[in-house]
């Protein structure tokens, strides 16, 4: 465990890039390929790495378990949310064109939902990646 | 790339792709056959590439070749790296597979040209999605992002709980069950920390009984 410098190392050097690399997927949805969901399991990608090199225990301190489970509901909670709040500005559940006034350019409302729900969609990924990761990890084999 | 440069890329990938599937299937060692099974994810990633599927690329990358290898490499760590030999003959499966491969080959005669401006799939709300998601949508030149996101935002929402249902249903058969919040045992209330498993908790108790015991032992003494 100790030796593997490069490994420690690199896996340290790397995980503020992949996570950048994570948000410039999620943020750059609009403009290419990406979106939360890609986004959503880069993100998760670095603590599994972080937990394949320096143990499941230091991940889980990192990343508590409890945190992934939150997120994982919170997505969802946020892609509804979004839903509920165009329904109560006046227009149909998810209909972001009456997420502003009436008088705003309706396109910028379309603009700010599609953000809200991919968001909701990448905390909903990440959050359950890393869950199923732990969960996975976390069990110690039966010997039969 | 010219008409034949497309032709030998997809050549070369679907190659490989058999190749590959060939082999999870030879091989007896499960390892190698979650490797080469993350391997098939990545060579089908290139092949949506060629395709001009780069969405639908990047997730196959991310997920079959990323994620799903973990995941199958964190249950191989619990079952174990050899397949037993299968029990019965493989001449079933084989003739189940050879009938169903031969329909899904029949059937891709009739399927339209790939690419093809007048194939049934342009006909529908596609091309209202490319001529009017500028107007509609604002400007967002990835149109799988408006039609994903926006268009069919009800699906989307239905994915997004179709993964938290799979993090609930995992969780409900892998992890050990959450423990409550305190335990009642030998006459007081124990706080159970947050991440501790069944088996810690049982030992943690053990021992402050055996703790408890000695004190008494030593009350005894003293008296």
């Amino acid at each position: 465990m100790d030796d593997r410098v490069i490994l420690r190392v690199g896996t340290k050097v790397l995980s503020p890039f992949i996570l950048l690399f994570a948000l410039y997927v999620q943020f750059h949805g609009d403009y290419g390929p990406g979106g939360g969901f890609q986004a959503g399991v880069i993100f998760a990608a670095v603590f599994v790495l972080y937990a394949l090199v320096f143990g499941l225990g230091k991940a889980m301190k990192v990343m508590p378990a409890q945190v992934a489970y939150v997120c994982g509901a919170l997505g969802v909670i946020l892609y509804l949310g979004v839903g509920y709040l165009s329904m109560f500005r006046g227009g149909e559940f998810l209909n972001y064109s009456y997420l502003f006034d009436p008088e705003h350019d309706p396109t910028h409302g379309q603009h700010y939902g599609i953000i809200g729900v991919e968001l909701g969609v990448l905390v909903t990924v990440f959050g359950v990646m890393v869950a199923l990761f732990y969960a996975f990890a976390g069990r110690r084999r039966i010997d039969t | 790339m010219t008409e034949t440069m497309v032709q030998i890329v997809d050549v070369v990938l679907l190659v490989l792709l058999a190749i590959t599937g060939i082999a999870v299937i030879r091989t007896r060692n499960l390892f190698a056959a979650v490797m080469l099974a993350g391997i098939y994810s990545l060579v089908s990633a290139g092949l949506f590439v060629v395709m001009d599927a780069v969405d639908v690329a990047f997730t196959e990358a991310a997920v079959g070749a990323g994620i799903s290898t973990v995941l199958l490499l964190g249950t191989l760590a619990l079952v174990g790296y050899k397949e037993s030999k299968p029990e019965h003959t493989p001449l079933l499966p084989l003739f189940v597979v050879i009938v169903t491969g031969g329909v899904l080959v029949y059937g891709t005669a009739e399927i339209p040209p790939f690419g093809g401006a007048d194939n049934p799939v342009h006909q529908h709300v596609a091309a209202h999605y490319i001529h009017d998601s500028e107007q509609e949508i604002g400007h967002i030149p990835n149109v799988v992002t408006s039609v994903l996101a926006s268009y069919r935002g009800y699906d989307t929402m239905g994915e997004t709980a179709v993964i938290f249902t799979a993090m609930v249903g995992v969780l409900l058969l892998l992890s050990r069950g959450s423990l409550p919040a305190r335990v009642h045992h030998d006459g007081h209330w124990h706080r159970v920390k947050l991440g501790v498993t069944r088996e810690e908790l049982l030992a943690e108790m053990e021992d402050e009984e055996a703790h408890d015991r000695t004190v008494e032992q030593e009350d005894d003494a003293d008296g």
